[in-house]
């Protein structure tokens, strides 16, 4: 990024510089793969491990990297070295403007119309579903990376803070989820505010292992917990959610018979689209409008620079906490409404994975901008579920598509920073240039 | 006290694994500044390649346990040394210059390819080994039947971190690498001026790095008789626990971390429950960062404006 634009590299490398390249990038390939995938270790019947050979896949793998190696080299010096411009283009930041103009309501208006559309086909509404409550906890965990800037890694806990909360007071006392949904907001976001207040004084990367501890601690004393969480069992048989009282089932005095329409499962699926869609739009709303309220600016200020903000007199104990709580109290909504719409949670749902996904969703967002954050998710899912074959190369290809993705775009796919507040007009630079702070 | 005395061996073999694991961690936070998030990972690997290793020279027919076991040490040590020079080459050499968290998220990426490209490539299934060194020294025979033992794994484990050590320490006290090593940690640009080529020192960081891991991951594999893909994930945190305890960017800290983190993870588990051993360790790390921001041996970081 920093490197000056006359570099001294050769632009266009010889044949004999990319083969020498191919070739050892081939032999570090043998050199890696060669046991790993060369030999393949089992535990036999008798628990005795036995092992076999695998030279094909060894021989096509190598292959495929020297081919690679060759290709990414014909590609670079096709394309050249990759300029950097400071300044976003006005004809570009118009056509951003335009298009955000445009596309977040027609995106809207689209994700209204689907179970419109999509009524016959429950796996679409079911991966509607899924994808708007990843785009909720996106826009959740936004609050905290990409406006207030604080690494958070465990984002996960307050997810499964959220939905524990909602299980355990419905089972247990037959709370309603009405009465459960602000609860378990609450609840998650004290939790915010617990792992806030040690993590004050830490920046950065110590910022991003502690709230993974966090996470993590959060789910194995839930795992532990036998007596109160069921342990890795979960917990079953929670209530699904009504319309305010009144429920999504065939009997006498379930909606369908109020409204004198033949009962059918698809309405309840319906209902639980409006409903994570109308929460995803209650944070975005909500974080629009903080991002214009002081506490909103201070925060955006603690991310650029964290020494400049306590020169200006913010209190930065606040602020962080703020953040946290705020995101903390999404996570926890969308946590709830996880536990509503599987009738059934286990430990298993709240891995480091899931945190990690989360923040991919941001990352590949751009780290503060709304849009981005939505059509993060929608690509991120939907690219999952593309998987959903190859179920044991899906992390494998998320982790790869997560490398690539930092070398190649680290700033997200929208990685501009337009000035909240502006004297004549606002002008948009690219995000390179931000010297983002300790965090 | 015998109870206490065999708690103690057991926590001081636990602590040197993971204080091999930790000087990795704490390497390259003080020359790159940043937390190899993968580097748990290369640990797992450097387990499984050592257990691949060790697979092919019984079935070879070796059968003189030293040298197997010095074979498998140095097969493993290379190949996985190498896994860590590409790991820096592909996920964080491109980004050396970016913003703070791309490196970060670029690591957690790294870290599930690699756990998942060995749960792809091995199973995900637990593999076990047989106990390769056997035997072992009744230290004291308590009154109540209760024996204080010090297995030859125990001592082989040990002994194989102090060489280590001793051959680190020389390594970086006394080499040109190890110099060029130091110099970088403190200003990179002043020593590219001086002629050190950084490029290079941060690949053999890793190399090293890598390298002690998997010896961390062979003693692992002796002393519990079993790897698996996902084991570098608690692994790390732990180290990196120790790295932190000991103060990050501090080498003999990393070591004493490493034993600290061991041995109360090992009292943990004996005195109060097994099941909550690993919310203890993670919960010291949360402790230490509050109270003890710069561990026990690190220095305290100035802030720049």
């Amino acid at each position: 990024m920093t490197a000056p634009a006359t570099t001294q590299a050769p632009r266009s490398p010889g044949i004999a510089f990319i083969m020498k390249k191919a070739f050892i990038s081939a032999a570090v390939a043998l050199v890696l793969f060669s046991l790993m995938i060369g030999i393949r270790t089992e535990a036999g019947p008798t628990g005795q491990l036995i092992y076999w050979t695998r030279f094909g896949e060894l021989a096509s793998l190598v292959g495929i990297v020297f081919v690679g190696s060759i290709v990414i080299e014909l590609l670079r010096r096709w394309l050249g070295p990759a300029g950097t411009s400071g300044i976003v283009p006005p004809a570009l930041q118009n056509g951003l403007a335009t298009a955000g103009r445009f596309v977040a309501p027609a995106l809207l208006v689209f994700t209204l119309l689907v179970p419109v559309i999509f009524y016959n086909q429950r796996y679409m509404l079911d991966l509607g579903i899924l994808v708007l409550t990843y785009v909720m906890l996106g826009w959740g965990l936004n609050v905290v990376v990409g406006l207030a800037g604080l690494l958070d890694l465990g984002y996960v806990a307050f997810y499964a803070v959220g939905a524990y909360s909602y299980a355990l007071l419905a089972t247990s006392f037959g709370l309603s989820f009405w009465v459960c949904l602000p609860l378990a907001g609450i609840l998650a976001a004290c939790w915010g505010v617990m792992l806030g207040f040690p993590v004050l004084r830490l920046r950065g990367d110590y910022l991003a292992i502690v709230t993974l501890a966090f996470g993590e601690i959060i789910r194995l004393v839930i795992i532990n917990w036998q007596s109160l969480t069921g342990g890795p069992n979960g917990v079953s048989g929670i209530p699904r959610p009504t319309l305010f009282g009144i429920p999504l089932t065939p009997g006498d005095d379930g909606l369908a018979a109020l409204l004198g329409i033949k009962f059918s499962p698809t309405h309840r699926i319906v209902f639980l689209f409006y409903l994570i869609l109308a929460l995803a739009l209650l944070t975005n709303w909500v974080t629009i409008r903080l991002r214009r309220l002081p506490i909103g600016r201070a925060w955006e200020a603690l991310r650029e620079d964290e020494v400049a903000c306590r020169a200006l007199g913010i209190n930065t104990t606040t602020t962080k906490l703020s953040a946290f709580a705020t995101g903390a109290m999404f996570g926890g909504f969308a946590g709830a409404f996880f536990a509503t719409r599987q009738g059934f949670i286990s430990p298993e749902s709240f891995t480091f994975q899931e945190s990690a996904l989360v923040l991919a969703i941001v990352v590949l967002g751009g780290m503060g901008s709304q849009l981005g954050v939505a059509l993060a998710a929608l690509t991120m899912i939907g690219g999952f579920e593309l998987f959903r074959g190859l179920d044991q190369y899906r992390m494998l290809v998320f982790g790869i598509v997560m490398v690539l993705l930092m070398i190649w775009r680290p700033r997200g796919l929208i990685g501009h920073r337009a000035p909240t507040v502006y004297l004549k007009r606002a002008q948009a630079i690219s995000s390179d240039l931000v010297k983002e702070g300790h965090g | 006290m015998d109870y206490f005395a065999q708690q103690l061996i057991n926590g001081l073999v636990l602590g040197s694994i993971y204080g091999l694991i930790a000087i990795g961690y704490t390497m390259v936070y003080g020359i790159v500044g940043m937390i190899n998030f993968a580097h748990g990972d290369i640990f797992m690997i450097g387990g499984f390649i050592a257990l691949i290793s060790f697979l092919l020279l019984v079935s070879f027919g070796l059968t003189a346990v030293p040298l197997i076991l010095l074979i498998v040490l140095l097969v493993s040590m290379a190949v996985t040394a190498l896994y860590g020079w590409t790991v820096e080459r592909i996920a964080y050499r491109p980004l050396r210059h970016s913003f703070r968290l791309a490196p970060m998220l670029s690591a957690i990426g790294m870290s599930f390819v690699l756990s998942n490209f060995s749960q792809v490539a091995q199973g995900a299934r637990v593999k076990p080994v047989p106990p390769i060194i056997t035997g072992g020294y009744t230290l004291h025979e308590g009154s109540e039947g209760f024996v204080v033992q010090l297995s030859n794994v125990q001592i082989v484990v040990v002994l194989t971190t102090v060489v280590l050590l001793l051959l680190f320490t020389w390594l970086v006290s006394r080499t040109r690498l190890g110099r060029d090593m130091r110099a970088c940690e403190q200003d990179q640009t002043m020593a590219a001026l001086l002629g050190v080529d950084v490029d290079r020192t941060i690949s053999m960081t890793f190399v090293i790095g890598a390298a002690l891991a998997a010896v961390a991951g062979m003693m692992y594999l002796l002393y519990y008789g079993l790897v698996d893909f996902f084991m570098g994930f608690v692994a790390g945190i732990k180290a990196f626990t120790a790295a932190v305890l000991g103060g990050i960017g501090s080498l003999p800290g990393a070591m004493l971390g490493g034993l600290a983190i061991g041995l109360i993870e090992t009292f943990w588990s004996a005195y109060f429950s097994v099941e909550y051993k690993d919310v203890a360790a993670f919960s010291i790390l949360i402790v230490v960062l509050i109270f003890m921001p710069t561990g026990l041996l690190g220095r305290p970081e100035i802030e720049k404006v």
